[in-house]
C-alpha cells in the first residue's frame, strides 16, 4: 500500500493540469477517458429519447407527441445509440485505455491519430446533431432509400456526420492493429494475449474493412440527393434494394463491432471472479475470429423479404446460423469457467452473469429469425426489436458496465460504493427483461416495430414494456452517480483490488504516464490463477 | 537493439517505440491497412458499375463513346510517370540523395498538376455537352434512356479519384518541402515511403478507371 500510493503521487492523471491538456493530450488513457465523457454524455441523450419513446407507447393514439415528432425521436434515438454509444463504446473507451496496458506498451501505435479519431467523433457528431435537431430527420438510423433521398433537408447532414464518424471508427481499428502486431512486451506472445485484446482485435479488422463500405454508401446517398445521380433512384434506372445491400454489408458486421468487444470484456471478468484459469482459451480467441470472418457473409438476412432471390436467401440464412457456432462455444466456454471457480459476485461479475443470461436469448432468437419462413412473419415487428435489443442493451450496454466497475479502480485510483452498484445492476437486469421480454411477446402477436400507434389490444403489453424501460432508465442514473460520487468520494484503490492476473494489475492505480515503470517482461499466460 | 540503443536520442524516434525500426514497421503496417480501407471504399463503386454493367451494358458503351480515350490514355501515361518517379524519391530518400529526392517529388507533383488539367478540360467538354450526372443531365442526342447513370459513374468515380490526387498531391508537397530541409536519410524516410504507397494506389486505381470507363464500349 505505501509503495502504491508513492507512485499514485506522480500517474496520467496529474501529469499535466487543465483543459487544453486534455484535449491535446497523446496519452491513450486519457483519450479514453475523453472517449468515455463523449459516449456518456450521448449515451444519457439516447436514453432520454429512449424513455420519451416509451411514454409515447404508453397508450395507444397520441401521448405526448405527433407522428412525425415519434419519427424524429426514433432517429434521434436509433443514430445515437449506434453510431455515437455502441460502436465507439467499447474499443474506444476501455480499449483505448486497457489495450497498451493489456500488451505491456506505452502507448497505442500512433497518439496524433489516436486523438484524431476522437475529434472525428466529436466533428462527426456535432454534424448529426445539428441536423437532428434543427431538421427534425426522420429516416430512422438506417437511411433506406427512396425516403432518404426525398425526406427533410438535413439527411444530408446526418449522412456526411456518420462519414466523419466513420473515419473515427476505422482509424481507431487502424491502430488497434498495428499496436497489437507492433507494440507488444518482451515474451507477450499472440497466445498470451488477454481475450478482451483478441476481441479488440477481431473487432478492429471488422471496422478497418466494413466502415470503407458504409463511407461510399453514405457518399453515394449525399451525392443522390445534391446531385441526384440515380444509382438508387429507379426512374433513373438504378436500384433502391442496391442501398440496403451495400449498406447492410457495413452495418451487420458492424454488429459484430458492437458486440465481440463486449464479449471480451466478459471474458476477463468471469476468469477475473472466478479465480480461475479460462476454460478454453485458444477456442474463445479463435472464435472472435471466426465470428469477425463469418460476419462478412451474413447481411443478406436483412432482405429476405425485400425481394432477394430464394437461393441466396437459403444461403445467407445458414451462413447465418453459423454465427451461432463460434458465439456457442464462447458461451460453453464461459460457463464452463464457471465450473467449480471461486465465484465472486462483486457487481462486474453480476454484470458477466446478466450478460451470459440475456446475450443468450439475444442470439438464441437470432437464430429464430435467421430462419427464413419464420422471419417472415416476424420481419419488421417487435420480435426483431427485442432481439437486438437483448443482443445490443443485454449484451454490450451489460458488459460495459461490468467493464466500468471492473476497471474503475485502475482507471481513476478510487474505488465506487459495491452496494449502489449491485442496486444498479438489479434495476438494469430486471428492467431489462421487463421492457423487452414483452415486446416478443408482441412481435409474435404481429406488432410492427417503428410504428407510432398500435391496436388497443397490445396496450397492456406496452404499458409493461414502458414502465420496465423507466426502471433501466433509474438504474443508469443511479449508476452515473457511482461513478461521479466514486470518484469524488471513493476510497483510494489498490494497485489489483479483484487480484486479477493480466498486466494492466502490475502498475500502480492510477497507472503512470508511460503506463510501466519497467517494461514488463511476460513469461506465463494471462489466467494463470490454479 | 543495437541500433535502437545507438538512436535512442534521435528526435524522429517517438516516445513509446524502442528503435526507429519497430516505428517503420508500425508505420507501415499502419499505411497498408489505410490503403486496404481505400480499396474497399473505391470497391463500393466497382460493385455498383458492375451490377449496372451487367443490366444495361449497352448504356455503358454508349457512354464511353463519348469519352476521348486519348485524353484518358495520355492520363494513366502521365500517371504512370509519376508513380516512377515517386518510386525514385523513395529509392533517393533511402540512399541520402538529397536534391535528387527533391526532384523526383517535384516532377511527381508536376504530373499531378498535369493530370488534373487534362481532367479540367475532360470535365468542362461533359459540362458543355450536358454529359452531367443524373438529374442534372441535359444531352438531346441520349440513345440510351439512363444514359444519365453512366455519367453518374463517370463523374462520381473519377471525382473521388480526384479527390485523392489532390490529396496525394498536398502529401507530395509536405514530404517534398521535408526532403528539402534535409529531413531524411537512410535511417529516416518513413514519410516519404508512405506516401509513396498512398501515390502508387491512386495510379493503380486510375489504371482500373480508364479501362472500365473509356474503353468498355
Amino acid at each position: 500500500m505505501a509503495t502504491a500510493q508513492v507512485v499514485s503521487e506522480k500517474n496520467y492523471l496529474n501529469e499535466s493540469k487543465g483543459l487544453w491538456s486534455w484535449l491535446t493530450t497523446l496519452d491513450h488513457k486519457r483519450i479514453g477517458l475523453l472517449y468515455m465523457v463523449a459516449v456518456l454524455t450521448f449515451f444519457l441523450l439516447g436514453g432520454l429519447f429512449a424513455m420519451l419513446l416509451r411514454v409515447e407507447l404508453f397508450a395507444p393514439g397520441k401521448t405526448i407527441m405527433d407522428a412525425s415528432q415519434y419519427n424524429q425521436v426514433m432517429t434521434l434515438h436509433g443514430t445515437i445509440m449506434v453510431f455515437m454509444v455502441i460502436i465507439p463504446g467499447i474499443p474506444a473507451f476501455l480499449g483505448n485505455f486497457i489495450l497498451p496496458l493489456h500488451i505491456g506498451a506505452k502507448d497505442v501505435a500512433f497518439p496524433r491519430i489516436n486523438l484524431l479519431s476522437w475529434y472525428c467523433l466529436i466533428t462527426g457528431a456535432s454534424i448529426a446533431f445539428f441536423s437532428l435537431f434543427k431538421n427534425g430527420v426522420d429516416t430512422g438510423w438506417t437511411f433506406y432509400t427512396p425516403y432518404s433521398i426525398q425526406t427533410s433537408n438535413g439527411t444530408t447532414f446526418v449522412v456526411l456526420g456518420a462519414f466523419v464518424m466513420g473515419f473515427s471508427s476505422i482509424l481507431t481499428g487502424l491502430n488497434f492493429i498495428v499496436t497489437i502486431h507492433t507494440l507488444r512486451a518482451p515474451g507477450m506472445s499472440f497466445w498470451r494475449l488477454p481475450l478482451f485484446v483478441w476481441a479488440l482485435y477481431s473487432t478492429a479488422v471488422i471496422q478497418v474493412l466494413a466502415t470503407p463500405i458504409l463511407a461510399i454508401t453514405l457518399l453515394l446517398i449525399a451525392a443522390e440527393r445534391l446531385l441526384g445521380i440515380g444509382i438508387f433512384d429507379p426512374k433513373l434506372g438504378g436500384d433502391p434494394v442496391l442501398f440496403e445491400h451495400f449498406f447492410w454489408f457495413y452495418s451487420h458486421p458492424a454488429v459484430y463491432i458492437m458486440i465481440l468487444p463486449a464479449m471480451g470484456v466478459v471474458s476477463e471478468l468471469i476468469t477475473a471472479f472466478s479465480h480461475k484459469t479460462i476454460f478454453g482459451y485458444k477456442a474463445i480467441a479463435m472464435s472472435s475470429i471466426g465470428i469477425a470472418a463469418v460476419s462478412f457473409f451474413v447481411w443478406g438476412h436483412h432482405l429476405f423479404v425485400a425481394g432477394q432471390s430464394e437461393v441466396a436467401g437459403i444461403v445467407f440464412s445458414f451462413i447465418t446460423m453459423l454465427v451461432g457456432v463460434p458465439t456457442a462455444i464462447k458461451t460453453f466456454n464461459w460457463i464452463a469457467t464457471l465450473y467449480k471457480g471461486s465465484i465472486q459476485f462483486q457487481s462486474p461479475m453480476l454484470f458477466a452473469l446478466g450478460f451470459l443470461f440475456l446475450f443468450t436469448i439475444g442470439g438464441v432468437t437470432g437464430i429464430i429469425l435467421a430462419t427464413i419462413g419464420v422471419d417472415v412473419h416476424f420481419h419488421d415487428t417487435y420480435f426483431v426489436v427485442a432481439h437486438f435489443h437483448y443482443v445490443m442493451v443485454g449484451g454490450t450496454l451489460m458488459a460495459i458496465m461490468g467493464g466500468i466497475y471492473y476497471w474503475f479502480p485502475k482507471i481513476f485510483g478510487r474505488m465506487y460504493n459495491e452496494f449502489w452498484a449491485r442496486v444498479t445492476f438489479v434495476l438494469i437486469f430486471v428492467g431489462f427483461n421487463v421492457t423487452f421480454y414483452p415486446q416478443f411477446v408482441l412481435g409474435s402477436m404481429g406488432m410492427p416495430r417503428r410504428y407510432y400507434d398500435y391496436l388497443p389490444e397490445y396496450t397492456s403489453l406496452n404499458r409493461i414494456s414502458s414502465v420496465g424501460a423507466w426502471t433501466i432508465g433509474t438504474g443508469f442514473l443511479i449508476a452515473l452517480f457511482v461513478i461521479i460520487h466514486g470518484l469524488l468520494k471513493g476510497k483510494k484503490a489498490e494497485m489489483n483490488p479483484w487480484g486479477a492476473k493480466t498486466l494492466e494489475w502490475t502498475t500502480s492505480s492510477p497507472p503512470p504516464h508511460e503506463n510501466f515503470i519497467n517494461e514488463p517482461i511476460v513469461t506465463a499466460g494471462p489466467y494463470e490463477y490454479r | 537493439m543495437s541500433t535502437a540503443n545507438s538512436h535512442s536520442h534521435n528526435s524522429n524516434l517517438a516516445h513509446h517505440f524502442k528503435s526507429l525500426d519497430q516505428q517503420f514497421d508500425a508505420a507501415k503496417l499502419g499505411v497498408w491497412l489505410f490503403l486496404a480501407t481505400e480499396i474497399l471504399m473505391f470497391g463500393g463503386l466497382f460493385v455498383g458499375y458492375i451490377i449496372f454493367h451487367g443490366l444495361y451494358p449497352e448504356m455503358f458503351a454508349e457512354g464511353a463513346k463519348h469519352l476521348d480515350w486519348r485524353l484518358g490514355a495520355t492520363n494513366t501515361l502521365v500517371l504512370l510517370l509519376s508513380s516512377f518517379t515517386m518510386a525514385s524519391g523513395v529509392q533517393y530518400a533511402q540512399t541520402n540523395q538529397k536534391k535528387k529526392c527533391v526532384t523526383a517529388l517535384v516532377i511527381t507533383f508536376l504530373c499531378g498538376c498535369a493530370f488534373l488539367l487534362i481532367k479540367y478540360f475532360e470535365y468542362s467538354h461533359k459540362i458543355h455537352d450536358g454529359l452531367l450526372p443524373g438529374k442534372f443531365f441535359s444531352n438531346h442526342e441520349a440513345e440510351h434512356a439512363n444514359l444519365a447513370m453512366y455519367f453518374s459513374f463517370y463523374f462520381c468515380m473519377t471525382g473521388l479519384h480526384a479527390s485523392h490526387v489532390i490529396a496525394g498531391m498536398c502529401l507530395i508537397a509536405w514530404v517534398a518541402v521535408r526532403a528539402s530541409k534535409g529531413q531524411f536519410n537512410s535511417e529516416f524516410y518513413t514519410p516519404v515511403e508512405g506516401v509513396g504507397l498512398f501515390w502508387h494506389l491512386v495510379d493503380l486505381i486510375w489504371i482500373y478507371l480508364f479501362p472500365l470507363l473509356y474503353l468498355v464500349g
